[in-house]
């Protein structure tokens, strides 16, 4: 329960403060329980992918943050990590693998390929994945170093903790943008 | 010693065979006429002075403007002679096909495919010929020289993104 | 326990039908790997056929990393083509670096200065160690040895940080240059180097001690994915991969380049070519680099680590500022890059994997016109049907391994 991570209104009245209360309560601590338990997937692809064996090995570790375990398979995984160039031929399988995953989920780009297409400026690559997935934390580098990757993990934790997260969802969630499908539609 | 080899070759098949020189660095070259290619290859794997065993880099090249147009290269190696040669293949665009080595060495199957899925020179005899790299759903051959170096085909329709550098609107754009 | 018995490597005959067995059909099942592995291999998609256990078939389905390196090449300068080299086998990138720099160099007639040899020798050796510690690393972790996995990992770091120091990144270096290397070793880095290789030598050992005798390491490795001398010679292999199968045919003694004819180091040869010896090779292989790193920094010279020649090397500040001829130099390669004469050029160099060639192709200009890749994983992972037609659905994984397979190089 950081301090930082609290956003306190300018003017607060004792309906707002009591209004939403435990709503808030619940939120957070949601939060919390969500950024340290963090189920990566990781997608890894290319150079990038040796840096995150580093990150996820001994020295740089990614256990204190608690996304030490990678689950490879969507369905388990919440935290779907892109590493690595995703080039034209692989932009389906990402695409699918990102939907298999169940909310709530959220996608890292790990590395300038993953980001923004890198230098491959080409044929061949897709220029960020984020034209196919929405993204929540970039972490540009040819490949990051190591203490970037864990920078851009504590981000993410941030943001997690900074969300609104409800015990039961009632609305349901829009759907990316595919084949057949408006942007933003909503599921049925 | 390799250039004994090509002089082998030269006297061995005095019409498939022509233009001998040395490279830059000592490397020696012939070219080869492209239907003899597998004779010539057989000859080189079979004959005691050179025994080529290992599977030769085949790899092509595309000269736009030149004609004939695509030349097709085999690089090779023998483990046992430790001769080094290497045999450029002229194949014009408009019969763009050359008899396949797979018999000979099992290992130049994706060299070939990687020909035909970049430059589109077709090889005679291939047990498996089709694309290597590049999706099914690829019009084009991407390493040709007149195939523009961002043409990309995209399988997935692509998000709108809205960011600063580049500016709204839909991510085809560019 | 020992289904791997090299015998019963090959398919099994089916047994023959009895009037009490129930009449179960059964068929062949196909089932799709990948292409987002989960180990770590990049992104191959391989189809098997499966007739319960055993592989009757494998279909492989590459380039989901296909990142058009050779049509990015011919679109940018001799030397803007060294970063993505860099990112071709990406655990050994300064190799890679090396084989094309000296792919351009054959062409432009140039010859490097003394130091400059040793430094790349001495590079190209420490990625060697960091590729097979990388590969027995992976290895031990997909056949459940995590520690390995850590060991490695760790020893791996300790080399990038050296290589940090020296070069500005630990993965993708980008340090050889045409001409000569890019900067010259920091203040006392060979003597810090010699210690970080005590360390990697003392992991390598506990790595060794770890795996070598281990009961279910050997089991699954032993007989499985075996490729005989004349298969594998004909297959196209080359490298450690070709060395285990029984050919002793090493480029850095068979056709000596850099310093390599005056380094005194053995090549260890196999008997069997199945994962267990190739996975003895790289061992043994970071043994002999460790002798050739130790060599090379007592023997290595001083000196200039950049040809002098202007047509292809920035010229010192002072000569720049001073000199008319410096001045256009320096512009004439910033603005123009540099001019290679025309002609074709085929280097080979002993990588990591194999022998890595650089097929390069100059027009006189300044971007080239081609520039080939033999990639030395290539024909391995083409023979990877061939090596697991009748082996066990779980041999799979150990030979998927040994034949270290990079995306990057693969798949271009």
């Amino acid at each position: 329960m950081a301090s930082e991570t609290d956003v306190v209104p300018a003017i607060t009245t004792r309906l707002d403060e009591a209004e939403g209360f435990f709503s808030r309560a619940i939120s957070k601590g949601l939060g919390w329980a969500r950024k340290y338990s963090l189920f990566q997937y990781p997608f890894v692809t290319a150079c990038c992918g040796m840096e995150y064996m580093t990150v996820a090995a001994a020295r740089y570790d990614l256990d204190r943050f608690g996304a030490a375990l990678p689950r490879f398979s969507p369905r388990q995984a919440d935290l779907l990590m892109v590493v690595g160039t995703v080039n034209v031929k692989q932009g389906p399988i990402l695409r699918r693998i990102y939907e298999q995953m169940a909310d709530p989920k959220w996608v890292i780009a790990f590395g300038v390929c993953a980001s923004s297409g890198g230098f491959y400026d080409n044929y061949a690559t897709i220029q960020g994945i984020d034209r196919i997935v929405p993204v929540d934390v970039y972490i540009p580098g040819c490949p990051p170093r190591p203490e970037q990757v864990l920078d851009g993990i504590m981000l993410l934790q941030r943001k997690i903790q900074d969300q609104t997260h409800r015990l039961i969802e009632s609305r349901p969630q829009p759907l990316p943008a595919g084949p057949g499908r408006e942007p933003g539609a909503k599921a049925g | 010693m390799s250039k004994a080899a090509i002089a082998a070759l030269a006297e061995r098949f005095p019409d498939a065979v022509y233009d001998a020189y040395e490279g830059p660095g000592g490397d020696d070259c012939a070219f080869v006429r492209k239907e003899r290619i597998l004779e010539v290859c057989r000859f080189l794997r079979d004959d005691p002075r050179l025994a080529i065993n290992l599977a030769p880099y085949i790899t092509a090249v595309d000269y736009l403007g030149r004609e004939p147009r695509f030349e097709v290269v085999y690089n090779a190696v023998s483990t046992r002679t430790r001769v080094r040669v290497r045999l450029r293949v002229k194949v014009p665009e408009s019969d763009c096909r050359l008899p396949s080595v797979t018999s000979l060495w099992r290992g130049a199957d994706w060299f070939e495919r990687y020909c035909l899925d970049m430059y589109g020179i077709h090889f005679d005899g291939h047990p498996d010929p089709r694309r290597l790299l590049m999706y099914d759903e690829f019009v084009g051959h991407p390493l040709r020289k007149d195939y523009p170096l961002k043409g990309r085909q995209p399988l997935v329709p692509e998000r709108r993104v809205d960011d600063v550098f580049r500016g709204p609107g839909p991510a085809g754009r560019d | 326990m020992a289904t791997n018995h090299p015998d019963q490597a090959q398919a099994r005959p089916a047994p023959a039908p009895s009037e009490l067995d129930a009449p179960l059909q059964s068929k062949r099942m196909l089932v799709n790997l990948g292409p987002s592995h989960p180990a770590m291999h990049g992104v191959t998609r391989a189809v098997v056929e499966l007739d319960g256990e055993i592989i009757t078939d494998m279909k492989l389905d590459i380039g989901f990393l296909h990142r058009g390196f050779e049509k990015s090449c011919e679109n940018v300068t001799w030397a803007q083509c060294f970063p993505y080299t860099d990112r071709l086998n990406y655990v050994s990138s300064i190799m890679n670096n090396v084989g094309f720099a000296m792919a351009v160099e054959k062409l432009c007639r140039l010859e490097i200065p003394e130091r400059a040899r040793w430094l790349r020798v001495v590079t190209s050796e420490i990625h060697r160690i960091c590729d097979h510690l990388t590969l027995v690393g992976a290895m031990g972790m997909e056949l459940g040895a995590m520690t390995v996995f850590l060991y490695g990992i760790e020893a791996r770091d300790l080399l990038w940080d050296r290589l940090a120091e020296l070069c500005g990144a630990r993965l993708t270096s980008n340090y050889a240059r045409i001409g000569g290397v890019a900067r010259d070793v920091p203040e006392g880095w060979i003597e810090k180097t010699a210690r970080t290789l005590d360390r990697v030598a003392a992991l390598r050992e506990e790595i060794d001690g770890l795996l070598t005798r281990n009961r279910i390491f050997a089991d699954r490795t032993r007989g499985t994915g075996r490729v005989s001398r004349e298969d594998a010679l004909e297959l196209g292999f080359t490298g450690p991969c070709l060395r285990a199968s029984g050919e002793p045919w090493d480029l850095r003694k068979a056709s000596p380049y850099l310093v390599y004819d005056r380094l005194d180091f053995d090549v260890p040869v196999g008997t069997n070519g199945d994962n267990f010896d190739r996975y003895l090779m790289r061992i043994e292989e970071m043994r002999q680099s460790d002798r050739i790193l130790r060599q090379c920094f007592e023997r290595m010279p001083p000196g200039d680590i950049m040809v002098a020649d202007l047509r292809y090397a920035l010229p010192p500040k002072p000569l720049v500022y001073g000199t008319i001829e410096g001045a256009m130099a320096h512009f004439k390669l910033v603005m123009e890059g540099i001019q290679v004469p025309a002609g074709e050029a085929y280097s080979y160099t002993e990588a990591a994997n194999g022998e890595l060639g650089f097929y390069v192709v100059s027009d006189g200009g300044g971007r080239p016109y081609k520039l080939g890749l033999r990639a030395p994983g290539w024909p391995m992972l083409a023979a990877l049907p061939h090596m697991t037609k009748g082996a066990l659905l779980s041999d799979l994984v150990p030979t998927f391994d040994s034949i270290n397979m990079i995306g990057g190089e693969v798949e271009q």
